[in-house]
């Protein structure tokens, strides 16, 4: 499993004058489900069109098993890619479409008609072979683009925002289905996309990409629990942040000042010296909104409830001004859960539960 | 709201726009020698037509002359419009505003600029100058169709196609040249059509050596009226009836 | 590419032709030409011109407008059939819709014999070789230029857009002179455009309809090149038809800039 497939070393790409990729690094694994995940203009398109070979990149080099990509043209590279909006050939049929790169390879009638054949059944399409592209619904659609790509068999499937185009429970559905896919076909997905929720749901790891840097690479675990840094912990969630202040170190805990409230908290791997300021991260779940007359927490007022289905979200505004959303799921039993608009209340979270980050003021300037 | 003022309105300007072509067809089955008097059915002045050597002479001249405007200027034009969407290159605007120009210009002008330019270089008024002429104004109006079509294309498609295993020149073949063809098409009946309706540039760019269809009704409708001018426009009426059924059909096609 | 070059040099040579009339043919440089179209004679056929020219416009205009308003709001079905029979005439013959309408107007045509027998007149009325004849023939041939660009800038009106200022206020009037007719501009200078300068130049209409009277620019310059072989003079005159072009042209574009839309061309 964790044998590289694809190695990007150095990659850097410019449009214009401005930076896409900054001297990228990026191992890939055989057989895994790598996730790209940024907001827009991130790079994490131009990286999977490097990789298809669309685009050259200015420096660097890729690798795909010892072999050298540079100078291989797109259609060349033993990999392919499931496209945006499809890219389904219009004046050809199902069939036609799927059966394009095997005919492109000169494969004898009978061998394109089998592989066209079997790859259909398995995305369920056999029954539409002879239909044309537009007479297809949005999934329909989706899965032929997939099986024309994997029906030639590529080591890497590279695909960029393939469910953009559906709604909301199509999408869920062919998450799934990709997912089943990939476990079946044993190929590498290099999957592209700004949906957090997709990323985390389907991948086994995720690079979190902004302005042509790769900010964390990990499993979706980590990405979600143990942020690197602040742009990954609120681009992936949401993120209640607490400034602190250290006041003591003791072996493996800290004495923090948090607004003027002290607290104990575990100690973690970066450097910590008395006096430092860091960030103490919780994750809306991980809050517990207690009755006003708690003995400890944060005061403030809830101003905003929304209720979600199976949790209930809650919006309060600390007396200090700052606001923290709080997750809860129900607990009919508990009498004091459901808070009024406008009622007093205080704030706090299990010990253990939150995450500490260095405060880099740099970095945090551009965040907020 | 009330409906129909506006539909009697357009009822009645389409009355407008047909009456005369109307009157044109039934007349072109007159019997009579004079032009207006109705003398029953007939199809004589058909057959003066068909008689008349010169004139179907002409006919083909014409035909010839619009197919070839039409398939050299559809060839330069894709390639054209191709060139402006795909490559970067230098005097890529201007090449654009000339096209422009040319399209916007008044026929007359792009009529003696041409006669101007042939005399200098000393080419004989005749087919080739003909065709020239024709090519350059027919030239926008496919490249305008084929743009149009090629910015509507997903640049994905051809990228596909490379991913697929295609190389440029299959991906042309395969793809390219399959999903342009209704813009293709499009382009060449236009161009043929604006070819055969041409009477301003060929009047200046013609020679005595080839003769075309449109200025032959022209030196015969100039004076008084001529019956043989009925049957002759209604055949034309017909034949571009076709042509633009054609068009539409596949542009239609093309829409789904 | 070369190749694809090729007929637009063309082009470009021959406009460079005719912005240096006097350079062709004979070498002194001179204004002569253009003092000569200052002449009253020419003067007149041109501010003639331009007049009937301008009528054929204003007509154009006033036919196509609300025609264009009306095949917009119609049923979407019937528009692709209604757009296409607006289309038919386009790609007929000109020459032979030009003598359809002669066909109409002729004193022993179809309008003067239907008037003398319903009595409504006794002698056919002379229409035909008049200015009203040539109006009328280039009315007829140059509507659809009008009425195209128009159709397709009510086609992109809004209905809610009407809704909207109606909701907010403002009346019938106020609504059309606020809203539909500044966001329809642009295709009325486009249909002006289209009509215009063709006007001007369609001699064959003036031929055949006019006679020897009423004579287009077009004339002019046909006549000086072809018959007269007075090239200087002729380029001198479709220089000007060109200028005018440039002006119209630029109005154009300046419309378009003012809805923000993008400059291409």
């Amino acid at each position: 499993m964790s044998q590289t497939l694809l190695s990007v070393r150095g990659i850097s790409k410019h449009y214009a004058g401005k930076a896409v990729l900054r001297s990228l690094d990026l191992d890939i694994f055989d057989g895994e489900f790598l996730t790209l995940l940024g907001p827009s203009g991130c790079g994490k398109t131009t990286l999977l069109r490097l990789l298809a070979g669309f685009e050259r990149a200015d420096s660097g080099s890729l690798t795909l098993a010892g072999q050298d990509l540079s100078p291989v043209p797109p259609e060349r590279r033993p990999l392919n890619t499931v496209f945006q909006q499809y890219a389904l050939f219009p004046h050809m049929t199902v069939f036609g479409n799927v059966a394009y790169g095997l005919k492109m390879e000169k494969r004898p009638k009978d061998e394109i008609h089998q592989r066209v054949t079997d790859v259909l059944r398995m995305v369920q399409l056999d029954q539409l072979a002879d239909r044309k592209p537009h007479q297809l619904s949005g999934g329909q659609q989706q899965r032929v683009a997939i099986a024309r790509a994997v029906v030639k068999r590529p080591r890497l499937l590279l695909l960029d925002e393939p469910l953009s185009a559906l709604d909301y429970k199509l999408r869920r559905q062919m998450q799934l289905e990709l997912k089943r896919l990939q476990r079946e076909l044993g190929i590498t997905f290099v999957f592209v996309t700004h949906d957090q929720e997709e990323a985390l749901s389907m991948s086994d790891r995720v690079a979190v990409m902004r302005d042509g840097v790769i900010q964390q690479l990990g499993t979706p675990r980590e990405i979600y629990e143990r942020p690197e840094n602040l742009f990954t912990a609120r681009f992936v969630g949401e993120t209640n942040l607490f400034p602190a202040r250290v006041t003591a170190v003791n072996g493996e805990r800290i004495a923090v000042d948090i607004r003027g409230l002290p607290r104990d908290l575990r100690k973690r791997e970066f450097p910590i010296e008395v006096g430092q300021q860091v960030n103490v991260l919780l994750r809306p779940e991980d809050i517990r909104v207690l009755a006003a007359d708690a003995d400890h927490g944060f005061a403030g007022k809830v101003i905003e409830r929304n209720y979600k289905g199976s949790t209930l979200d809650s919006l309060i505004r600390l007396d200090d001004g700052n606001l923290v959303l709080a997750s809860e799921f129900f607990d009919e039993d508990d009498p004091a859960f459901d808070y009024r608009l406008g009622e007093p209340v205080k704030v706090s979270w299990v010990d253990g539960w939150e995450w500490l980050l260095p405060m880099d003021e740099e970095a945090d300037a551009i965040q907020a | 709201m009330k409906t129909w003022l506006p539909r009697t309105y357009l009822f009645l300007v389409y009355a407008l726009l047909y009456l005369p072509i109307a009157v044109l067809v039934v007349y072109s089955f007159n019997d009579s020698r004079t032009a207006y008097r109705w003398g029953g059915w007939s199809l004589r002045w058909y057959e003066a037509l068909f008689s008349n050597h010169a004139m179907v002479q002409a006919m083909w001249n014409s035909l010839w002359l619009a197919l070839a405007a039409a398939t050299v200027s559809t060839l330069i034009g894709a390639l054209t419009a191709l060139a402006l969407q795909r490559y970067r290159f230098r005097g890529k605007k201007a090449l654009r505003g000339m096209l422009f120009v040319v399209m916007m210009s008044p026929e007359i002008v792009l009529a003696i600029s041409l006669l101007a330019l042939f005399l200098l270089i000393g080419l004989q008024l005749g087919f080739i100058s003909l065709l020239l002429a024709h090519v350059t104004f027919c030239l926008p109006f496919v490249v305008i169709t084929v743009a149009a079509r090629l910015n509507g294309l997903d640049q994905r498609l051809l990228e596909a196609a490379r991913d697929l295993g295609a190389g440029e020149f299959t991906t042309m073949r395969t793809i390219l040249v399959p999903v342009m063809m209704p813009a293709l098409l499009a382009g060449w009946l236009l161009g043929f059509t604006l070819s055969l309706d041409d009477v301003v540039v060929s009047t200046f760019v013609s020679g005595p050596s080839y003769e075309i269809l449109p200025l032959r009704i022209y030196s015969m409708v100039r004076v008084g009226l001529k019956p043989e001018v009925n049957a002759l426009g209604s055949l034309l009426l017909v034949f571009s009836l076709i042509m633009l059924v054609i068009s539409q059909l596949i542009l239609m096609r093309s829409k789904r | 590419m070369l190749l694809v070059l090729l007929p637009n040099l063309l082009v470009i040579g021959a406009s460079f032709m005719t912005r240096d009339p006097s350079d062709f043919l004979s070498l002194p440089l001179t204004l002569d030409n253009y003092r000569r179209l200052m002449d009253p004679l020419y003067l007149q056929v041109f501010l003639h011109s331009l007049y009937m020219a301008a009528v054929t416009t204003v007509l154009c205009l006033l036919i196509g407008y609300p025609f264009a308003w009306a095949l917009a709001r119609v049923d979407k079905r019937w528009q692709t059939l209604l757009m296409f029979l607006l289309i038919v005439p386009f790609w007929t013959n000109s020459l032979v819709r030009t003598y359809a309408v002669k066909l109409l107007l002729a004193s022993n045509g179809l309008i003067n014999s239907a008037l003398q027998s319903l009595g409504i007149t006794e002698a056919p009325i002379t229409m035909l070789y008049t200015e009203g004849a040539v109006i009328v023939g280039l009315v007829y041939l140059l509507l659809p230029f009008m009425i195209l660009p128009l159709y397709a800038v009510f086609e992109d009106l809004r209905r809610e857009l009407l809704l909207a200022s109606h909701d907010l206020g403002a009346g019938r009037l106020a609504t059309f002179f606020h809203v539909v007719l500044p966001l329809t501009l642009p295709g009325v200078i486009a249909g002006v455009l289209l009509v215009l300068l063709p006007a001007m130049g369609m001699f064959y209409v003036a031929d055949v309809l006019g006679g020897a009277k009423n004579l287009l620019v077009g004339n002019v310059i046909k006549n000086q090149f072809l018959d007269a072989r007075d090239w200087p003079f002729g380029a001198a005159a479709s220089v000007l038809l060109t200028l005018a072009m440039a002006v119209l042209l630029l109005a154009h574009r300046l419309s378009r800039r003012r809805l923000g839309e993008e400059g291409e061309t």
